[in-house]
């Protein structure tokens, strides 16, 4: 008689009043495979854990957007947020797509203009600016979005001495009726700070003031917060006009759209409560052209997403080290990857399945990671396959701020792969090894020598 | 007519969900012939195990688990036994049902619920800006962001108010440390922000109603709880005769076009004017009182759903009484067995 | 190794602790290993028997077993061994 296909045994507690496996054993799709390209192959290439982006996500990602406001706005132009994601590799598919650039730093700056984008072209952003970062944005003729007064007293000093114009919009921040209120960035829209500063630098004449910027929080949920800034921002642009006769070029609506990442908390799945990017732009558009702002002087819309053009387009694969059982006879699944390579598991409950299922059965499980450290934890409750030493893992939607917020810690980061438009894989960042992570270390001569 | 009809929240517990009160106004159809399915979350559902009340149970994932399994759920359960329409009567469920409406009108399933805009517009903490557009009034109310902006009430209410947390839960405070003390309380297990309300003295009335989605009010009818649970929920109610309730909740329909089932729930002063504080925007649990008060709501949801014309109810009993009571039904394991294992069971 | 008394599998795999009042649901191998345990059978009898059906390593067979055998053990499904 031909032998039957094994499932290790299973027992599990039927809870009273709480559902059993019925619709919830559904909800485990595991992925095999990134465009196309196995998930075991990518492991056993290029070592685990490892950080995948998929080139084509990111384009179509991009375009979808591009044409959700273009359709509705002829004007726009999107930055890259560079902290988001500032891998070169990502940063120029951007650019190729007509992406500027978006810096709050001095060292994201560098980078930006090494990645060869013009000065003129970086939107400078941020309350961190040095005086060398302020005389250099100036000397390259970029966007500089002033965000106190510190800083505009700043640029009135050192933009003399450039003998060009500083080219400035200011940031705006103001009551759009969510939760928080961001004011710490920026000038105030309702209590008139915004439009004092404006007073101060429309008749400086070493600064040109072109533009106005807001942006409004994070993971926004509701567009139609965007809707009052931007009508906010157009009653701005329509005062400086009345006053100054002056017309503004753009108006910076920043970012914080959501992505389809769940945030822990939420009742709702992210998927499920993420607006589209038609639903922004409808609010954002629809605002800006019934606004008062003359037609032939309508400013370009500047956009500076960053998460919900990437955080789709990034995997982080990882293996399982071992499975534990809690005191409580809890299930306990230890992986590869940590808290310090996925930075963004303290607010999100990342989505994360087996690259294959052997058997259907789940059980309540806490997924922890590697580190020797209590707050590791990639979820802490979850239905999850019993897996085995080895099996391999695959965590979704991690494309945003996970590859610039990463922390080095106890071991080496791992390589970054990004799958092109044809199917072909490109390290795009290598794994630090003992070489790199001892390069910038300097032991004192009387340190040298130890003897043990 | 017969027809197969889907129903959920068979929570029939002390904090009932409206599931049982609707399939008991269409089994008491004349029009009428269905099979009820009910859909249950959980495998104690009172309302699975009562009799005469259900045809067969399916359980269904929460909707926390997402669209796509909990209407891969629905799709599969519709594959063996086709439903006509699904009447859903939770909260947390509005959101799922209205998103999945053109998909399950595909598969030839009919709900008949609010839109996204009736929806969203009648939200707690959009309440000031709803009452300014249809023209009702709602108590005066902010929202505080911060621990500092309690000191901001004293210049817009007197003493006592309201504390509402964004969700749930709401108490009365006399003064400034008393807020202080609840906000710390309501944040801690709700967040941000948190929500003063004017108290407004009065007396608590409730309509229950269904609009047409043209413009026209179906059935409407006023009540009054006579005594509530320590859950704030009505244990018993009596149908009033109050004309300007009835006027306010056509206005209301008219202007908002409403959809589909509601609740309003107003405070009538001393002064005989009404606030309204909360609009559900579905079927409330003690619907069966409209249905022996001679108005069988779920009855015309069902006709609207399905299409048919249907005259508008003018009439109703007043005095009209309800008492909950509870009653031990008894059970035996297989039945629990049945629904835990194969996730449904036929009555 | 002794499973309580009065313990039940239905043929549906759902086990009833009368004991505790606790239900509990079990798949198909599950099933087996419990049947196996109640007819008094010895770790290496079962996993002899389980062999026979199934295609199945044996060291991975001992291992899922004694991850089974524990979790049964934490559920208090099986009698205390007197040592």
């Amino acid at each position: 008689m031909e032998k039957l296909k094994f499932e290790r045994p299973v027992i599990n507690h039927i809870n009273a009043g709480v559902p059993d496996k019925f619709g919830m054993g559904t909800a485990i799709q595991p992925i095999s495979h990134i465009d196309d390209i196995s998930v075991e192959d990518l492991l056993n290439e290029y070592g685990s854990p490892l950080y995948v982006l998929s080139e084509k996500t990111i384009r179509e990602t991009y375009r979808e957007a591009l044409s959700a406001f273009k359709t509705r706005y002829p004007k726009v132009q999107f930055a890259w947020s560079y902290k988001t994601n500032y891998l070169n590799a990502v940063c120029n598919i951007f650019h190729q797509e007509g992406s500027w650039a978006e810096v709050v730093s001095g060292f994201e700056f560098e980078k930006a203009l090494a990645n060869g984008v013009p000065g003129s072209k970086i939107i400078f952003n941020g309350p961190d600016k040095s005086n060398e970062d302020l005389e250099r944005a100036i000397q390259h003729g970029s966007l500089i979005h002033i965000d106190h007064f510190d800083e505009l007293y700043e640029i009135m000093a050192v933009a003399p001495k450039t003998g060009k114009k500083a080219k400035v919009a200011i940031r705006v921040n103001m009551d759009t009726g969510i939760y928080p209120h961001w004011d710490r960035f920026g000038f105030n829209y309702e209590n008139g700070e915004a439009w004092t500063a404006i007073n101060k630098i429309m008749p400086n004449p070493d600064m040109e003031l072109i533009g106005l910027h807001t942006h409004i929080g994070t993971y926004i949920m509701t567009p139609n917060a965007y809707a009052v800034a931007t009508s906010k921002l157009a009653a701005l642009t329509v005062r400086i006009q009345m006053k100054y006769n002056h017309h503004l070029k753009y108006l910076d609506l920043g970012g914080g759209f959501a992505s389809k990442n769940t945030l822990k908390g939420a009742y709702l799945p992210g998927s499920d409560t993420c607006p589209s990017f038609d639903d922004y732009a409808e609010a954002i558009t629809g605002a800006l052209i019934n606004s008062d702002i003359q037609y032939e002087h309508m400013p370009t819309l500047f956009l500076e997403t960053g998460r919900a053009l990437i955080d789709e387009a990034g995997y982080l694969l990882g293996s399982v080290l071992a499975n534990k059982r809690l005191l409580d006879g809890r299930r306990s699944l230890i992986i590869d990857i940590g808290v310090n390579n996925l930075f963004t598991s303290f607010w999100y409950e990342h989505h994360i399945v087996p690259a294959r299922i052997k058997q259907r059965d789940t059980e309540d499980t806490t997924i922890y990671g590697p580190l020797c450290m209590n707050i590791d934890v990639i979820r802490q409750a979850i239905q999850f396959p019993v897996l085995e030493k080895g099996d391999r893992v695959v965590i979704k939607r991690i494309g945003a701020y996970n590859m610039t917020q990463w922390l080095q810690f106890i071991t080496y980061r791992p390589n970054v792969v990004l799958i092109d438009a044809e199917g072909k894989t490109h390290i795009i960042r290598e794994n630090e090894t003992h070489e790199s992570m001892n390069a910038l270390d300097r032991i004192p001569q009387h340190l040298k020598e130890i003897q043990l | 007519m017969k027809l197969t009809i889907a129903v959920t929240g068979l929570n029939n517990t002390d904090n009932p969900g409206p599931g049982i009160p609707v399939i008991r106004g269409i089994r008491e159809s004349e029009h009428i012939e269905a099979r009820i399915i009910g859909l249950a979350y959980e495998n104690l559902e009172p309302g699975v195990y009562m009799p005469n009340m259900i045809d067969k149970t399916y359980m269904i994932p929460y909707p926390s688990s997402g669209t796509e399994a909990y209407l891969e759920r629905i799709e599969e359960i519709h594959q063996k036994d086709p439903i006509d329409l699904i009447i859903p009567n939770l909260d947390a469920e509005l959101y799922t049902f209205m998103k999945a409406e053109p998909r399950l009108r595909e598969l030839g399933i009919k709900t008949f619920l609010p839109t996204q805009e009736q929806f969203e517009e009648r939200h707690k903490a959009n309440l000031d800006a709803f009452g300014k557009k249809y023209d009702i009034k709602v108590p005066k109310s902010i929202t505080l962001t911060s621990h500092g902006d309690i000191q901001k009430i004293k210049d817009h209410f007197d003493y006592p108010v309201l504390v509402k947390g964004k969700f749930y839960d709401a108490y009365i405070a006399y003064n400034s440390d008393q807020v202080a003390n609840h906000f710390n309380k309501i944040s801690a297990k709700w967040g941000l922000p948190i929500i003063i309300q004017e108290f407004i003295k009065g007396t608590e009335v409730n309509v229950v109603a269904l609009g047409d989605g043209q413009g026209n009010t179906i059935a409407a009818v006023p009540m009054r709880k006579l005594f509530i649970t320590d859950k704030g929920k009505a244990w018993s109610g009596i149908t009033l005769n109050d004309e300007e309730m009835i006027r306010i909740t056509n206005d209301l329909i008219e202007r908002t076009k409403w959809r589909g089932g509601m609740e309003l729930e107003m405070i009538k002063t001393n002064k005989n004017e009404y606030y309204m504080i909360e609009i559900n925007p579905r079927i409330p649990a003690w619907v069966y009182l409209a249905v022996g008060a001679g108005q069988n709501i779920p009855e015309a949801l069902v006709k609207l759903a399905i299409g048919e014309k249907v005259e508008p109810y003018t009439n109703y009993q007043i005095g009209k009484m309800f008492i909950r009571y509870s009653w031990d039904l008894l059970g035996d394991i297989q039945e629990f067995e049945q629904l835990s294992i194969f996730g449904e069971i036929e009555k | 190794m002794k499973i309580k008394k009065n313990i039940a599998v239905s043929e549906n795999g759902f086990l009833f602790d009368p004991n505790s009042g606790e239900s509990y649901s079990l798949n198909k191998t599950g099933q087996l290993i419990v049947k196996l345990i109640s007819e008094g059978k010895t770790e290496s009898e079962i996993i002899e028997v389980v062999k026979e059906k199934y295609e199945v390593e044996t060291t991975s067979l001992q291992r899922y077993l004694d991850d089974f055998i524990m979790m049964l053990q934490q559920m208090n499904l099986l009698e205390k061994e007197e040592d």
